[in-house]
């Protein structure tokens, strides 16, 4: 890509940015992320415009797979490599920490954690699921670089669990975000991730594990569910 | 125990006296009197630990009672006070000076059951919950098996067998079942 095109890329990017914080109005807009003057170490005065400046404008894309063979290389290296990111949910974040103990030993499989969202391509939904922390993981979810891969673990991400009549948690995760494997049980137990973690990586070979584009793809209806829920949107539309 | 049980009596008209043990009993104060008597208690009388706070619906008579649960340290006693309030104007003075822990209760109960203490610090604040619109969550009217059926995408097929039932059907599929399922409700 030239240098031309990138910049007309950003411009309409932070376009779009601008026309979404004007049609959403002022409504998610926080005290911390409104537009103010910051004083530099150097004395100088800078603006500052956090939802600009922080936030991307841009909504995700999808990324048509690659010609034959290379496409097939690709999905064979990124099954080898899963990053798992760092976050527990419910009580199912119990299940993860034998997993990197010499017993299960989840780095033989080429699995191994990561403490940001920058750096991993694997989410673990690890059971029940609250509104409040459904929005943390749409930030998280959205902050990871694709291809990304989401395990659903547990009843409660399937179909509410026994917490299926509750007021605070969601009772179908694949409402929110695309879910690659489930890994039904409550508690699933270590091995079962494994389990999982052997399904996903077949499903990474084969080419079935594009569900980051039908996240891009079907956008609106995820955003269209998410907000159903979540009350108090008090984040940018399209976060980074 | 019975010594302070006579003071609260005489002092704050304390009715429906609870000796639950020995060293834990209940009060029933009225609702102008409540934090009049928590005061003197822990001014006075040494429960100077403030144990928890917390409410029930009596929705058939109309009132939510409060509860204030101190302990003395030094008898060992744990004593409850217990006050009745209107649950159409639930509205209940602030006790936010005595303890701070008792701010965060206060946001609890304002949260869950939508009472409200005036002068409370933070009391607007969420508690646990993020821009809830429905009405309080703990208030029995509130139907969180309907609410979660609206608001939640519930999954089709989703049925719920009595096991003693179950269990019989597959082990013994020949057989009549004569296990009795206990409760009715789905």
């Amino acid at each position: 890509m030239s240098e031309k095109d990138m910049n007309s890329k950003v411009n309409e990017m932070l376009a779009r940015s601008e026309a979404n914080v004007k049609n959403s109005g002022k409504k998610f807009v926080r005290p911390e992320d409104e537009e103010r003057e910051v004083v530099a170490p150097d004395g100088s005065i800078i603006k500052v415009n956090p939802i600009y400046d922080y936030f991307s404008g841009a909504r995700p894309e999808e990324e048509k797979p690659r010609n034959g063979i290379v496409e097939k290389f690709l999905n064979w290296a990124r099954a080898e490599s899963i990053w798992v990111l760092g976050f527990g949910t419910g009580c199912g974040s119990i299940e993860i920490p034998p997993l990197v103990t010499p017993r299960f030993d989840m780095f033989r499989f080429g699995v191994q954690m990561r403490p940001t969202p920058r750096q991993s391509n694997a989410f673990i939904i690890s059971g029940y699921l609250s509104v409040k922390t459904l929005k943390r993981v749409i930030r998280t979810y959205e902050q990871m670089p694709s291809p990304k891969y989401v395990l659903a673990l547990g009843s409660c991400t399937i179909n509410g669990g026994m917490y299926y009549d509750s007021y605070s948690t969601i009772n179908r995760l694949d409402h929110y975000i695309p879910v690659d494997v489930y890994i039904a049980g409550c508690m699933p137990r270590p091995e079962a991730l494994l389990a999982g973690f052997a399904k996903l990586k077949e499903l990474i070979k084969a080419g079935k594990a594009e569900k980051a584009n039908e996240y891009a793809r079907n956008f609106d209806w995820y955003k269209a569910n998410q907000k159903k829920i979540v009350k108090d949107w008090n984040m940018p539309d399209y976060n980074w | 125990m019975n010594e302070i049980l006579d003071k609260i009596k005489q002092k704050y008209n304390a009715e429906d006296v609870t000796i639950q043990r020995e060293r834990l009993a209940f009060v029933t104060v009225s609702k102008n009197l409540a934090i009049d008597a928590v005061t003197w208690l822990r001014d006075y009388e040494g429960f100077s630990h403030f144990v928890m706070m917390s409410c029930v619906d009596w929705m058939e008579d109309g009132k939510f009672q409060l509860l204030y649960l101190l302990h003395n340290p030094e008898t060992k006693i744990d004593l409850g006070v217990k006050t009745y309030i209107d649950r159409e104007n639930s509205v209940m003075e602030s006790a936010h000076h005595l303890w701070k822990q008792v701010w965060t209760y206060q946001r609890e109960l304002r949260e869950a059951f939508g009472i409200d203490f005036p002068g409370s610090p933070r009391i607007e604040e969420n508690f646990v919950l993020e821009g809830w619109e429905d009405i309080p969550h703990m208030r029995r009217e509130f139907n969180t098996k309907e609410y979660s059926e609206n608001t939640y995408f519930p999954r089709p097929g989703r049925e719920t067998y009595d096991p003693a039932t179950y269990m019989q059907q597959k082990l013994y599929p020949n057989q009549p079942v004569t296990a009795k399922r206990k409760d009715n409700d789905k």
